[in-house]
């Protein structure tokens, strides 16, 4: 099988400069890496298909062949495509509404993570008794005692 | 074509059908309610035949349009959807989950007034993802696999971001892009087997792959499993799921937590000993097996959040699966399928039970809990439940699935498989010490000795809750959990103790069904006839 150097090249391009952008924060970029890799990909699949050929429906040829070419390659890559465009208008949309909400393009850090990262030991255990003078003792001891009864002692 | 044959589509349509009509019907939300129940229903009563069908008759093989296999040697030319004794578990148990969630999500959704909220769409999605999960299961060839996946990311895609609050789209966009990287990870992986094998179907494949130089078939498999590692969250690829899930809905949280990353792991199961049988990364799946358990459970210990906790005990717990699926061998596998089981049931019912929570306490972060089992005493008992079942107590299901491990790894004898057989069990006391800090905190202490304790959110958050603090006595609707909610919850605590009450059967089921796994010219014997 003989293999074409310029379209594994061109493969290559497109993929490392989609990963670039996927590692960009902005969301604009990122759905660029996205879409340099998925067509990156649908282009290999077509590589690998083989080489053009005649139509593969019997008693066609075309350009005087003698192979047919492979329909299954092309059927993929269009399945592929349909569903990258459907994810890109996905992502288009929830750009626009992160846009709209937060007027930044860039994606942000998980706040609970953040949190949980910085929180000390004491309040990671919270379980340490601490003095509260301001509980009235003579209340009754409810279990589930709502938490207005603090401030009212 | 037999009657049971004609079976084997159909947890794909009816779902999918399902979906067209509930789209159409987005204006009468009681129909729309009505028609997924059914729906999901009658996938319940498909699968439990299938299974029946396919303990008894053995494989069950359509080819979709009967392009079946043309001309010797090609393999099958079209779609082929495949049930055998594992994917009719897979599907049994997730049909289960499916009606348990959905009927969550309306017994929430009906007490919080949905029919002024644009919540339409979230039931035609749902079908949509049920599709999705159904069909990856049946899945045949490798590219069916691919859109059966995209077919749930998409769906799941857009329940996560349901209502498109601040956070939810922070949470989303991450996830999209991980879970979008993965697929092209996939895709690349299927044009690669493509390039060396020619066909993409799963029972050809497996033998051409036979053929390939051991170097190119172990960077194919590596390329398959990274991509199926990160949808099912194996360490160094699963920081995104404890990002994304706990911002969903508890029942979206719930049916994701049961399902999604499950898919993943029966991918890995199919790709591990059907499609690559040794092919020499054992070891690689252990490491990463044992560290998923060690970091998940690490990170479970420093939450504070029930949501958050949960999810990283998710991860955790997906250790387990890979370590018995890295064995290799049957009794590996037979813990693996038991442990599939059990933990779909297990993590699905504790997400649900966070939903109860919230909706009880109006809060699901540990530093606002308290004084639970003293004001719902019932609640306390539906988390005890899958609490210890998590935590692996005799006699719940969790304690007889890790045994069944822990024995495959003993039986195994390595060195690696006994420091895994030891990672197990510290893993395991930890999520029990981890089920037991949030029981005394969110359980049995005073609510007034949490550090926020006099907080709550200022409605129960429903399937568009935008968080809102307030004081606690000024909250709406306290303590008041809907039938609807609370009777699935249950509903799914008997299934998981049927798992312990059945558990013979079912682990000689899964005994089967590991046999089955292992043995894959049986699969490639249905799948393209005895020519081979």
């Amino acid at each position: 099988m003989t293999v074409y150097l310029v379209p594994l090249i061109l493969i290559g391009v497109l993929t490392s400069t989609g990963v670039y952008l996927l590692l960009e924060r902005n969301m604009t970029r990122m759905l660029l890496g996205l879409l340099l890799i998925a067509n990156a990909i649908n282009l290999l699949i077509i590589t690998v298909g083989g080489r053009s050929g005649n139509p593969p429906i019997h008693g066609r040829t075309s350009d005087d062949r003698t192979t047919a070419a492979d329909p299954l390659a092309q059927g993929m890559v269009l399945t592929a495509i349909v569903i990258t465009l459907g994810i890109a208008a996905f992502v288009l949309a929830l750009a626009y509404r992160s846009y709209r909400l937060t007027t930044a393009e860039e994606v942000g850090d998980d706040q609970e993570d953040i949190r949980v990262s910085r929180q000390t030991e004491d309040e990671a255990d919270e379980d340490v008794v601490r003095p509260e003078p301001e509980r009235a003792t003579d209340e009754p001891a409810e279990l589930d005692a709502l938490p207005a009864s603090r401030g009212q002692a | 074509m037999s009657a049971t044959s004609a079976l084997v589509p159909l947890p794909m349509l009816i779902p999918i059908i399902g979906a067209a009509l509930t789209l159409f019907l987005g204006r009468r939300p009681r129909l729309q309610r009505g028609i997924t129940l059914v729906a999901l229903s009658a996938v319940v009563v498909v699968c439990a035949l299938l299974l029946h069908a396919a303990d008894r008759g053995g494989t069950l093989v359509v080819h979709v349009g009967g392009w079946a296999e043309a001309v010797p040697g090609m393999g099958p030319l079209g779609i082929t959807l495949v049930v055998d004794r594992l994917s009719a578990l897979m599907l049994v148990v997730s049909s289960i989950v499916l009606v348990a969630v959905v009927w969550y999500a309306i017994g929430q959704g009906i007490r919080d007034g949905d029919e002024r909220q644009p919540v339409s769409i979230f039931l035609p999605t749902y079908l949509v993802l049920a599709a999705g999960v159904c069909n990856a299961f049946l899945a045949g060839d490798l590219f069916n696999l691919f859109v059966s996946f995209e077919v749930l990311l998409a769906a799941s895609f857009v329940l996560l971001t349901i209502g498109a609050t601040t956070e939810r789209v922070r949470a989303g966009i991450s996830y999209v892009m991980v879970s979008m990287v993965s697929s092209l990870i996939f895709l690349f992986g299927i044009a690669l087997i493509y390039a060396a094998t020619g066909t993409l179907n799963m029972a050809e494949l497996a033998v051409r792959l036979d053929h390939v130089t051991p170097g190119t078939r172990g960077a194919l498999f590596a390329v398959l499993l990274v991509a199926f590692g990160i949808k099912a969250a194996v360490f160094p690829l699963s920081t995104w799921l404890p990002d994304s899930y706990p911002t969903a809905p508890a029942p979206v949280t719930a049916v994701f937590a049961g399902l999604l990353t499950k898919v993943g792991v029966y991918a890995i199961i199919r790709a591990h000993s059907l499609l690559f049988r040794g092919g020499g990364l054992d070891s690689v799946l252990l490491i990463a097996a044992l560290l998923t358990m060690l970091i998940g459970v690490f990170g479970a210990i420093a939450q504070t959040d029930i949501k958050r906790l949960l999810s990283f005990t998710l991860v955790s717990h997906i250790g387990y699966m890979i370590f018995g699926i890295a064995l290799s061998s049957r009794p590996g596998m037979t813990g693996a399928i038991y442990y599939v089981t059990h933990h779909i049931i297990v993590q699905t019912t504790l997400f649900l039970v966070v939903g109860l929570i919230e909706r009880q306490a109006g809060a699901s972060t540990l530093r606002r809990l308290g004084g639970l089992a003293a004001a719902s005493p019932m609640l306390a008992l539906v988390f005890f439940v899958p609490a210890l079942n998590l935590g692996g107590i005799p006699p719940l299901s969790g304690f007889i699935g890790k045994v069944t491990l822990l024995e495959a790894g003993a039986r195994n004898g390595s060195v690696l498989a006994w420091v895994l057989v030891a990672g197990s069990v510290i893993t395991s006391l930890l999520t029990l010490y981890v089920m037991t800090r949030v029981y005394a905190k969110a359980f049995w202490r005073s609510r007034a000795d949490a550090p926020e304790g006099a907080l709550a959110m200022a409605s129960p958050s429903t399937l568009l809750g935008e968080p809102e603090d307030v004081a606690l006595v000024d909250r709406e609707d306290v303590g008041r959990m809907p039938v609807g909610m609370v009777l699935p919850t249950i509903a799914l605590i008997g299934v998981g103790l049927a798992l312990t009450v059945l558990a013979g059967p079912i682990v000689s089921y899964a005994d089967r069904a590991a046999g089955e796994v292992l043995d894959r010219e049986q699969y490639i014997a249905a799948v393209v006839g005895g020519t081979r």
